[in-house]
């Protein structure tokens, strides 16, 4: 074990403002891009859902 | 001769057949959607073991204290910058010299992240170029290549977005996509070729890696990590790209009622 307290762990022996900067803006970049994807694919499921529902609707509207 | 194009859609007798069948978005859409959850959490365990052993296990460096732990995520995320625009060109090269359209989908749905590994690359070298080497920034051959990549990358993104026209945006995207690709070997032989400020390889085909087997564990750990979160996060923005494109074919409305 390299740590002899959380302290010690999060100074990261004086360059913890360069380990913790890049280990954070990494995965905290990377969690936005798993966001950014969930709302996109959201966004055109629900458009998709949207064309469909009216389709029937003409559908339905003919004789 | 059997050729692929004489077998009746849908036909799997060899293992080529089925790979080659990947080229239909549908069946495409289907295997992805699949795998992507296996990926992610393939990603997420190994990142959390990456992460135990560059930080728990691997010791403290002699020369450099603490800091050289952004190796961790530096060096997994350089080399997918450059992975990642091989991958990419390929895909577009193909899409273009065989008017493959899931091919192009596949190199459209890469750049974004191949952008992001390349920012991460560049952003953890500032951070890890200040308390080793006292800047931020020097334009040294490996840093202003990596610069060029991200632009690359931007570039790609930017002309794509700006043709309305998929199938041509395609096109001119594979184009510049194909040019840029004489980037990667640069950046990749800097070190060698130039003297640099950046170190060289400490890994390597032609030799042993210098550094301690924990640290490259850990290194390697997180690379794999790396490697599964951009097949996942890749096929995902593939997915949705095919869903954008192809609304309007029966088999999505299949899948939307699948979906209900």
């Amino acid at each position: 074990m390299n740590w002899t307290s959380m302290n010690d762990f999060f100074a990261m022996g004086g360059y913890a403002l360069f380990v913790w900067g890049s280990v954070l803006v990494t995965f905290g970049l990377m969690a936005a891009e798993v966001l950014g994807l969930r709302a996109r694919h959201a966004a055109i499921q629900l458009q998709l859902h949207r064309l469909h529902a009216r389709q029937l609707r003409l559908h339905a509207g003919k004789p | 001769m059997l050729d692929s194009r004489q077998v009746p859609y849908g036909a799997t007798s060899t293992r080529r057949l089925h790979w080659l069948r990947l080229a239909a978005p549908q069946e495409f859409f289907s295997l992805a959607r699949k795998v992507i959850p296996w990926f992610g959490a393939a990603a997420l365990v190994l990142g959390l073991a990456g992460l135990y052993v560059g930080f728990f296990v691997a010791p403290t460096d002699h020369q450099q204290g603490e800091a050289y732990r952004i190796i961790f995520v530096h060096v997994p995320a350089a080399w997918m910058s450059m992975l990642i625009y091989l991958v990419m060109a390929f895909w577009a090269g193909i899409g273009l010299a065989f008017n493959t359209r899931m091919s192009s989908m596949m190199a459209t749905a890469l750049a974004p992240t191949g952008a992001l590994f390349t920012f991460l690359a560049l952003w953890t070298g500032a951070l890890w170029g200040k308390p080793t080497w006292g800047a931020w920034w020097v334009w040294d051959a490996r840093l202003t290549s990596e610069l060029i990549l991200l632009f690359l990358y931007i570039g790609f993104m930017a002309l794509q977005a700006s043709i309305d026209e998929p199938r041509r945006a395609d096109r001119a995207g594979a184009v510049l996509a194909l040019v840029g690709v004489v980037n990667v070997p640069i950046i990749y032989f800097s070190v060698k070729w130039w003297n640099t400020l950046h170190q060289g390889s400490s890994i390597n085909l032609q030799s042993a890696p210098t550094m301690a087997a924990t640290m490259l564990i850990g290194m390697l750990l997180m690379a794999l990590a790396f490697w599964a979160y951009t097949i996942a996060a890749t096929l995902w923005r593939a997915n949705c790209i095919i869903l954008e494109r192809e609304g309007h074919t029966d088999w999505v409305r299949g899948t939307l009622e699948e979906v209900k």
